[in-house]
């Protein structure tokens, strides 16, 4: 069992988790926040993309216990006040979604990529998600929510 | 996954001490983690060595470029010192994975797990690099031993890498459309009296084309490179590529590497 103490979503969060609990399993079943999904579990769909430090990483491979000390973000934590971020509202007005499982990643994905490039082409777009995979939508609305995004924030 | 223990190292000596026959550095975890979680590696003891500060780091000179083993991919390809002394290597590193595992995934764990589809082995082998570690310097030519298979010794920790700056050099792959690996990859460096093109993802270990090195240390121009033999045999073939088309496209690309030297 290790200690860890991190910061989740601005909170402080101490708990004792067995060695080898994965980000994913601590943010979901731990901490039940369900928001970061958990789709193919081998570091390939990126539907578990948070922020440790403000950079996206795939929680699904990374170790609870390697985080502590660390400040993670995840898709409940970036609405603030109540009002969506402004990736969530393109998204939602541009339907850059169909069943929405692969969404918190894909949305946690492109803020990183605007924190990088705030005026990404679509061809740097669609670079940036390659750790991001969509079966419903063919990336079209996607890459069109990202660059509506980047025009607001 | 079984489970282990999880230890974090404060400095090498440290880490190196907690080392066994049944136990792992853990830098950025893209290769380890899946592989416990796949079943296919299980470990005792998990070190972290990611807190260790002296492992981490670039260190430009004249004639070598030093990266801390460490280092993440997202790092190297950023770097000022790197695009300024060898930009095909920060243009190699922008091309590893995805941006979460280049965010995560460092140089010294691509080295010491040597997958035969990896980028970084095939930058090693063309810039003459120097493997760095707590007991010794390790030329690449002699650290890479097979699949999966380094020189590295149990407890022996990849301090640094240090490359030598060539006078011009090119990186080309064809990657795997999912997972970015190279199917295959030539790594074209022109060096002061010699040449290296290093091949990853054709065999079962990144290794120099010594025909095609000969035959452009004569003569650097791509039209040389139609008259070498490049021989299937020994090469890899599965779902991805035959033997014959990683044989062709290893010609390609040294074509396209030393057209855009």
């Amino acid at each position: 069992m290790s200690k860890i103490s991190l910061e989740v979503n601005g909170k402080k969060i101490t708990k004792e988790v067995p060695d080898h609990t994965l980000l994913s399993v601590f943010l979901r079943e731990i901490l039940n926040l369900t928001g970061t999904h958990v789709g193919c579990d081998t570091s390939q769909c990126g539907a578990c993309v948070v922020h440790v430090d403000g950079k996206s990483i795939k929680s699904c491979t990374a170790f609870a216990a390697d985080l502590n000390g660390s400040k993670i973000t995840t898709i409940e934590g970036i609405a603030q006040n109540g009002k969506m971020h402004p990736m969530q509202e393109a998204f939602k007005k541009l339907h850059g979604l169909q069943c929405g499982f692969c969404t918190p990643g894909m949305v946690m994905s492109a803020i990183d990529l605007l924190q990088n490039n705030k005026k990404p082409s679509d061809t740097e777009i669609r670079d940036w998600l390659e750790g991001n995979i969509c079966r419903c939508t063919g990336y079209q609305n996607i890459v069109a929510a990202v660059k509506e995004a980047a025009s607001k924030m | 996954m079984k489970t282990f223990n999880y230890h974090s190292a404060k400095d090498v000596k440290e880490a190196s001490k907690l080392a066994s026959s049944n136990s792992a550095f853990l830098a950025g975890g893209m290769t380890t983690i899946p592989s416990i979680k796949l079943g296919l590696a299980t470990y005792k003891d998990i070190i972290n060595i990611k807190n260790i500060k002296s492992l981490s780091g670039i260190k430009a000179s004249s004639k070598t470029l030093k990266i801390g083993a460490t280092t993440k991919h997202v790092e190297v390809a950023n770097s000022k010192d790197v695009k300024k002394a060898i930009p095909s290597l920060a243009a190699l590193a922008e091309g590893i994975g995805d941006p979460q595992v280049r965010n995560r995934g460092t140089i010294g764990g691509s080295i010491a797990n040597n997958d035969p589809s990896a980028d970084y082995p095939s930058a090693c082998i063309a810039l003459n690099a120097v493997i760095h570690t707590n007991s010794r310097k390790i030329e690449a030519e002699k650290f890479f031993k097979g699949m999966f298979e380094t020189a590295l010794k149990s407890g022996e920790i990849i301090e640094a890498i240090e490359f030598s700056i060539p006078e011009k050099s090119n990186y080309q792959k064809y990657p795997n459309p999912a997972s970015r690996y190279a199917v295959v990859g030539v790594y074209v460096a022109k060096h002061k009296g010699e040449v290296n093109v290093a091949v990853t993802g054709a065999k079962s270990c990144v290794y120099n084309d010594k025909d095609l090195a000969k035959a452009l240390s004569k003569n650097f121009s791509s039209s040389v490179i139609d008259n070498v033999k490049i021989s299937s045999s020994g090469m890899n073939s599965d779902i991805h590529a035959s033997a014959e088309y990683r044989a062709n496209m290893i010609r390609v690309f040294a074509k396209k590497a030393v057209e855009a030297c």
